[in-house]
Formats: structure tokens, C-alpha cells, sequence
């Protein structure tokens, strides 16, 4: 289960401010890539606008052949995509059990239902807190929590917003096997992340964001030499407002 | 955050049904025992509170969407059990049958208003609820349908009035206690699921395949018909239909207080707030003459919910009694028991001088 | 009819003017402190029944008492913003402040029953009963006085909220909370000042609406804060200048209305309102995204 997503020429402004300039990106089947850029690149305006939660003034967004611009978030979500949060949202009210329950069931009964998601519990590592309100987890936990219930739905593409940000070093080892686990069964990855040891360990293809488009894509060894994205970092901060 | 904070275990499943099945024979055989017209008919009030709270919960509690309007349910199904009764020429125990229809009609009108008011902000939603109630007040004060502010008369059953509320009684019974099945049914149900989800996080739950207005309009339709429903007993209990006594403002502020007070969301905690506000109310309105008594006392109780006890008295209780408490309860328990035990009361032994 | 017409308009934009004033006041809480604060009703009402008070014990002229009422209700806010709103705090926070509202609302509700009967009470002084001839038709002074009054009043806000080191900490609150505690805006006190401007402004409605309604009585908080909450939603809520011109443009409305229906005239707030939210879920001019947590 597996698929590429793409994002073409995609525009996006804020009244005055231009969040996304012409951006291109391509996620492929079964590959990891890593979206990398100074604060305010658009990082996560992207993901909210390939997975509905923004609407684009530009541009197309494609799912293997499939031209999903504009689709709303429940329809992105049933076409295959799944995607976390920068701040972790989960639905602290419920237990972690019934988090993982939200999502909806494809066709399964709920007596399967019920063991995937304690699988996948177990998959992530926080099946003892199963039967725990999702609102007393500690923040790792929650970012563990909300990777299981993304892929409740066995999603070909997977969008993860800054997984390692603010997590401890052994959780994020343990994120990182995850998610080659997951990805050696074929799903795609696109991953939004500053920690680069992350980013340049983990990713097949890095994409470099800055101000809004792209200026630079390719493999984690030649990203890091690039001197383009050195300077879209270091020459950026420079004029931080 | 550290440590987990489990779901309440204070009530296990067979733990809650047996208390369950204890309470409805209590409440089934009260009016056997307090044949006292002025007990039953705290008792029909109480029943027909306890029904509109659970269902205003099963809306408002479980998705969050506070609705302050739930009155213009209980006033349509009133007015129509009025209007009904009376061009159809029902009399006695005939006009109940008329009660589903009256839901039916409640629920009927939950769907444009749902769709209309289910799409804004929360803080609008209770805002629109309101404006949707005195749309209702003001039309039913000028209907001719509706009686205008003369009000309907609505048909006396000539039943004796030594046990005149007992048919009411019943009836009420029968609503409270499907409601509540109903609110069980629905707590542990996916529906219940999503419903809950959307409280939390609305647009997470969206993004994740809920169908958030399908399943709030559900609830909303479903907590209307028994609304309306108990709107239509309780108008036929009191008799008659006046517009500022149907539409009353302080109506849904006493359904919320009660379902808050029990706790929010719960299926246990309309009950409770219903069984220990409605009396209360009831009787302080015997007592006081003037109705600002009542409602001052009324909004004093409502700070003091949600200023100390926000969650409400079942969760708040239930949390009290942490596992550590509750072993300590048994062990005291437990201890007491073991020294009657080891040191019974001696009785005197036969034929010896005491 | 056409001077009924004209007359119609002028009461509705004198008199939307004090209506503005009150939703004013609403809808700046609601920007600053994101809750619906449903007691404004009530607190008309006891604002009215203090000009009345002091009207008929101390026989201090309506505007005179105006000097004590203004600061007393500003004060009367502080405390109960301070007693019963700031506690409130966690993910139920909007629905408790509404109802810890409600609940302050029947509190002052009961106390106005226990203090002034449940009869209806008016304000009179030689400008309620004196009217203007403009053009065809006649006026009762009270009108102008209260749009004089509203308009001294909007100036007072704008100058505190464009002028002012405190009215850019409401302004910059107003925007992003969380932003204007990092840069140091003491949010609280914000808060606080801003609830009691919004009591205050009651005050000035209270007295005109006291003097204009020819009758009020504690049950008359209701159609208030029903009209206010219309108007503030209608516009948008945070909308400063949208209440401006929802009030103005509802009460001309039902003035309008009035002429021919007057059974029904107050259901034009309603109305427009339930129409309105149909087409535009957050306001005329409302910002805020619809549905955003």
C-alpha cells in the first residue's frame, strides 16, 4: 500500500504575507522525505494545504494520478493520507484507547478494530497506558499516541509534523525505528523536522523550504553541503524580524 | 503530568446495573407508598426533569455544544400535545399516545434549526439557542394557533384524585427510564465515540473521518424528541399552556445546572443532579413565597458548581475515591468487622447470674 | 405615515446609538477575554434601577447620577470579574464563564425583585417628557441626550483604545492572548479593566434605556441582553465598529417594523440574525475563522 504525492506550483498568501511562493515537492511511493527550512518557510502551511486544512490559491496537489487539491481533510484522510501535528492533538477527554478508535473503521468489525489499534498501541510502545486518559500523557507520549492512531487507517502516505520536536534522544531512536519499520512495508513518508541528525539519518530525499518555494532537493548528503541552504538559514535569521 | 489518571473504576458494569435495576423498582413502587398527592407529584416533576436532562446531555454533554433553546423542544411538543388534544378530541389516557408524536414533532423542527446553528462557533451556538427561544416565546405569545398570551386549555382527565398522578407517574417513568437506557446505549456506542471526539477536538475528529454535522444533528434530533416528549406530559399534567410558563428562560438554566451538577457527560449524572436539584427546587418554592428566593439561591448553587466543583459530583467523587482511598475504606471496613468478629457482644449465657 | 417613517429612523439611530454603546462593551470583553458575558442585560437593568435609586431618594438629577453610577457600576464589574470569572480556567472554560455569567445574572436578577418589586418603575426628569420638533414630527429630548451621551462615550473608548499605553495592551490582547503575556502585557489586569469598562458603559445605557423604554422592571433583562447578544453576533464578535453598525441598523429596523406590526417587531433582531448566521456563520464582519477551537 503505497503512493506518491505531489504538489505543483502550489500558492498560498496570507492577506500580506506569501506563506507559499510557486512551492513544487514530490513525496515518492515508498520513500522517506524529509521537508526541511528556517521558521516561517511554510513548512506547515504545506501540510495543511495538502491535506485540506488550508485552501491554496495556486497550484495542484496529486496523489499518484489523483488530483486531490481543495479536497477537505475527512476526504484527504479517506483517499490514504494520514498527518500529525506540529502540537500534538490528541482528544484528551477520551482514553488512549478510544483515541485510537476516532478514526474511521474501514470496514472491519469492531472486535478487529479494537485489536489493530492495540496492536498498534503496542507497535508505538504505550499499550500499558491504554485504558489512560489521553489528556494525562506526557508529551512523548502523546506524539507516540498520535503516530498509532494516523495509521489506524493504513494510510499509504504518511505527513508527520516535527515527530522528534521536543522529545527525548531515546524516544526519538525509538520513533526513528518506527517509522523505517513502517516505511520498509511501503508507505511514503514526508516529514517535517529541525532536527537535522533526524532529518539527514532517517530521509531518502530532503527538500530545503524557504520563504515560501523550494531551493533545494536531493539526497541528505548533497543537501548538506549546499550552499544554498546554508544560506537560507543562516542568511535568513540574519533578517529575522 | 506524570502518573496516569485512569477513567473512573468507582463504578464496575454489574456494580452500576445493580444499582440501576435497585433504583427503578425504589422509584417504581414510590407512588404505592407515598400515596400523598403532593409526593407524586414531585415525583412526576422529578421524573419529567430527570428525562429532559439526560436528553439535553446527550446533546449538550457528550458534544459539547451547549444548548440554551432546548425549551423551544419542550414548548413545541407542549403546544402540540395542546393543539392535538384538543381539535382531536382525546380525552384520559388516549391523549398519551399522543406523546411520541409531540417528540416526533420536536424533532422534526431540531433538523432546520440544527443545520442553521450547528455550523458556527461554539460561543455562537449558545447564542443562537438563545435567539432561537424567544423566536419561539415571542411566536407563541402571538399565534392565534398557539392561544396568544391567553394560552391553551388542555383536557382534565376524570381520574379519581386520590391517585389522579399515578397515570403521570408511570409515564414519566417509562421516558426517564428509556432515556437513560438510551444515554447508556449511546455512551458506549461508536456514535457516542465520535460524539465525544468532536467535544474534544472538532476539526481533528473531522480530519479523521468523522462526520461531524451528521452525528451532531443526530443528537440533536434525538435529544429534541425526548424533549419534547416530556414537554408534552408535563403540559398535560399542569393543564394548561401559557407562553412565558412554556418558554421559560430559567427552564434550560435548570436543566443545565442539574446535568452539570451530576456531572457533564456522564449517563449517571443528570440523574443525579435531577433526583437531588428537582425536589430541592420544588421545595423551596413551597416554601418561599417569592420567586427571588429561589432564584437567587438558584444562581448561588450554580457558582458554587462551577466555581468548586466544575466536573461536577459523581467525577469529582469518583476521583476522590482514588484506589488508595478506597483500599483504606476497605481495610477500615474490613478491620471493624474483624474485631465483632473476634469480640462479639456476649450474650448472657443461659441459667448464670448476670 | 412618511413622518411616522422619519421618525421611525431617528429613534432607531438615536436610540441604536445607546444600543451600540452596551454591545460595545460586549463585544470588547468578548475580544479580550473570549467570553460572552450574557449578565449585560441585567446589568442595564441595574444601572437603570441605581439612576432610579438615586433619582427618587436623593432627588439628584438623572445625568448628575450619572458621576456615581458610571464608576459604582465599573467597580460592581471588577469584582465580579475578579470573584467569578478569573478562577475559571481549563477546557471548559467558554461554557463555565457563559453560565458562571447566567448565574451572576439571576443572582442580580433576584436581589432587584427583593429591593425594587417586581412593578414597573420609569426615569423621568424635564428632558424625558420635553421633546424636539425635527422636521415633521417630535422627539423626546431623552433621545438626544442619550446619543450625545453615546457618542462622548465612543469618543472616551476610541481615545483610550488608540491613544493610550492601556488601549494598545486591550488591542494587542485582543489579537493574541498568549503573545501579549509573553511580552509582558499583564493580561489580567487587562482583563479585569476591560470587563469593568464593559459594565460601566451599562451604566449610561441604563440610564437612557431607563428613561427611553417608559417602564422597566427586573424581568427586563432578558429582552436586553437577547437584543445586545443579537446585535453583538450579528456583527461579528470583536467586531468594535461592526456592533456600531449592527445596532444602529437592528433598532432602526424594529422601529420601522414597529409602525405596522408591532407585535412582532423585536423578532427583527432575531431574525436578522438567525438569516444572517445561515449566510455567514461568523458575523457581517466577523474574523474569526468558524469552528476554530
Amino acid at each position: 500500500m503505497t503512493a506518491t504525492l505531489r504538489a505543483e506550483g502550489v500558492s498560498k498568501s496570507f492577506g500580506g504575507l506569501q506563506a507559499l511562493a510557486d512551492c513544487s515537492l514530490t513525496a515518492q511511493a515508498g520513500r522517506i522525505t524529509g521537508l526541511i527550512g528556517p521558521n516561517g518557510s511554510g513548512k506547515t502551511t504545506l501540510f495543511n494545504a495538502i491535506t485540506g486544512y488550508e485552501r491554496i490559491d495556486s497550484g495542484q496537489v496529486y496523489l499518484d494520478e489523483q488530483r486531490i487539491t481543495g479536497a477537505s481533510p475527512q476526504r484527504v484522510f479517506s483517499l490514504g493520507v494520514g498527518r500529525t501535528f506540529q502540537l500534538t492533538r490528541i482528544f484528551p477527554r477520551l482514553t488512549v484507547l478510544e483515541n485510537m478508535l476516532v478514526p474511521a473503521n474501514r470496514g472491519r468489525s469492531t472486535r478487529e478494530h479494537r485489536e489493530r489499534a492495540m496492536d498498534l498501541l503496542a507497535f508505538t510502545g504505550i499499550a500499558s497506558h491504554a485504558r489512560a486518559l489521553a489528556g494525562t500523557l506526557s508529551y512523548g507520549q502523546r506524539k507516540l499516541l498520535e503516530l498509532a492512531y494516523v495509521l489506524v487507517a493504513d494510510p499509504a502516505v504518511v505527513l508527520l509534523d516535527e515527530p522528534a520536536g521536543g522529545v527525548n534522544p531515546s524516544l526519538i531512536h525509538h520513533i526513528t525505528d518506527r517509522i523505517r519499520e513502517l516505511n520498509a512495508a511501503g508507505r511514503t513518508f514526508l516529514i517535517v523536522e529541525h532536527n537535522m541528525e533526524f532529518v539527514m539519518g532517517l530521509c531518502h530525499q530532503v527538500t530545503v523550504l524557504d520563504s515560501g518555494s523550494v531551493v533545494a532537493s536531493g539526497p541528505p548528503e548533497v543537501i548538506r553541503t549546499d550552499p544554498r541552504v546554508l544560506d537560507a538559514y543562516l542568511g535568513t535569521e540574519a533578517d529575522d524580524a | 503530568m506524570a502518573g496516569t489518571r485512569h477513567a473512573p473504576r468507582l463504578r464496575s458494569r454489574t456494580f452500576s446495573g445493580l444499582g440501576a435495576a435497585v433504583l427503578i423498582a425504589v422509584i417504581a413502587v414510590f407512588p404505592l407508598v407515598f400515596t400523598n398527592p403532593t409526593a407524586t407529584n414531585f415525583g412526576v416533576i422529578t421524573l419529567i426533569f430527570l428525562a429532559v436532562a439526560s436528553a439535553w446531555n446527550i446533546f449538550s454533554g457528550f458534544s459539547g455544544y451547549l444548548s440554551l433553546g432546548h425549551a423551544v423542544f419542550y414548548g413545541t411538543g407542549a403546544y402540540f400535545l395542546a393543539v392535538a388534544a384538543k381539535d382531536w378530541h382525546l380525552t384520559g389516557s388516549a391523549v398519551f399516545w399522543l406523546l411520541p408524536l409531540a417528540g416526533a414533532v420536536a424533532a422534526l423542527i431540531a433538523v432546520p434549526l440544527g443545520l442553521v446553528a450547528l455550523r458556527v462557533r461554539r460561543h455562537t451556538f449558545v447564542v443562537i439557542t438563545i435567539a432561537f427561544f424567544f423566536i419561539a416565546q415571542l411566536s407563541a405569545s402571538n399565534l392565534a394557533v398557539t392561544g396568544g398570551s391567553s394560552g391553551l386549555l388542555l383536557p382534565v382527565p376524570n381520574w379519581t384524585s386520590a391517585t389522579f398522578n399515578n397515570p403521570f407517574y408511570y409515564v414519566a417513568l417509562i421516558i426517564a427510564a428509556g432515556t437513560v437506557a438510551l444515554s447508556v446505549l449511546i455512551r458506549r456506542s461508536r456514535f457516542g465515540l465520535q460524539l465525544r471526539a468532536i467535544r474534544d477536538d472538532e476539526d481533528r475528529a473531522a480530519g479523521l473521518g468523522v462526520r461531524a454535522m451528521p452525528v451532531k444533528l443526530t443528537a440533536l434530533v434525538l435529544s429534541a424528541f425526548i424533549t419534547g416528549m416530556a414537554g408534552a406530559l408535563w403540559v398535560y399534567f399542569i393543564g394548561e399552556a401559557f407562553p412565558q410558563f412554556v418558554f421559560d428562560p430559567l427552564f434550560d438554566l435548570a436543566v443545565v445546572l442539574m446535568a452539570f451538577f451530576g456531572g457533564l457527560g456522564t449517563v449517571a449524572g443528570p440523574v443525579l443532579g435531577a433526583l437531588i436539584l428537582e425536589p430541592a427546587q420544588m421545595y423551596l418554592n413551597l416554601q418561599q413565597s417569592n420567586g427571588y428566593e429561589s432564584e437567587i439561591l438558584f444562581g448561588a448553587l450554580f457558582l458554587v458548581v462551577i466555581l468548586f466543583l466544575p466536573r461536577g459530583v459523581l467525577p469529582t467523587a469518583g476521583e476522590w475515591l482514588t484506589p488508595g482511598r478506597m483500599r483504606r475504606l476497605r481495610d477500615g471496613w474490613l478491620a471493624w468487622r474483624a474485631r465483632r468478629t473476634a469480640h462479639p457482644p456476649v450474650p448472657p449465657a443461659e441459667g448464670t447470674p448476670s | 405615515m412618511a413622518s411616522e417613517i422619519s421618525r421611525a429612523i431617528a429613534a432607531g439611530i438615536l436610540g441604536g446609538s445607546v444600543y451600540a454603546l452596551m454591545a460595545v462593551g460586549l463585544t470588547l470583553t468578548f475580544g479580550v477575554l473570549d467570553i460572552i458575558n450574557v449578565a449585560q442585560g441585567i446589568f442595564v437593568v441595574l444601572g437603570a434601577y441605581l439612576s432610579y435609586a438615586l433619582s427618587v431618594h436623593l432627588h439628584l438629577d438623572l445625568l448628575l447620577g450619572l458621576l456615581i453610577t458610571v464608576p459604582a457600576m465599573f467597580i460592581i464589574g471588577l469584582v465580579i470579574y475578579w470573584l467569578f470569572i478569573r478562577p475559571l480556567r481549563g477546557a471548559e472554560r467558554t461554557s463555565m464563564t457563559l453560565l458562571a455569567c447566567f448565574a451572576v445574572a439571576l443572582i442580580i436578577e433576584g436581589v432587584l425583585y427583593r429591593e425594587f418589586g417586581s412593578g414597573y418603575v420609569s426615569l423621568n426628569a424635564w428632558y424625558t417628557s420635553a421633546s424636539v420638533h425635527i422636521f415633521d414630527f417630535y422627539l423626546a429630548d431623552i433621545y438626544l441626550i442619550g446619543f450625545g451621551l453615546a457618542a462622548v462615550a465612543f469618543a472616551a473608548i476610541y481615545l483610550i483604545l488608540y491613544r493610550t499605553t492601556f488601549g494598545r495592551a486591550v488591542r494587542a490582547t485582543m489579537q493574541n492572548r498568549v503573545a501579549a503575556r509573553l511580552i509582558g502585557i499583564d493580561v489580567n489586569r487587562v482583563s479585569a479593566l476591560t470587563f469593568g469598562i464593559g459594565t460601566a458603559v451599562t451604566a449610561i445605557g441604563g440610564m437612557v434605556y431607563g428613561a427611553i423604554s417608559g417602564g422597566f422592571t427586573p424581568n427586563s433583562g432578558y429582552d436586553l441582553i437577547s437584543r445586545l447578544l443579537a446585535i453583538v453576533i450579528l456583527a461579528g464578535l470583536g467586531s468594535v465598529g461592526g456592533a456600531l453598525v449592527a445596532a444602529i441598523f437592528m433598532t432602526t429596523a424594529e422601529a420601522l417594523v414597529d409602525i405596522w406590526q408591532p407585535d412582532w417587531a423585536v423578532a427583527v433582531f432575531y431574525l436578522a440574525l438567525v438569516i444572517i448566521l445561515t449566510f455567514r456563520p461568523a458575523g457581517i464582519f466577523g474574523q474569526r475563522a468558524v469552528r476554530a477551537q
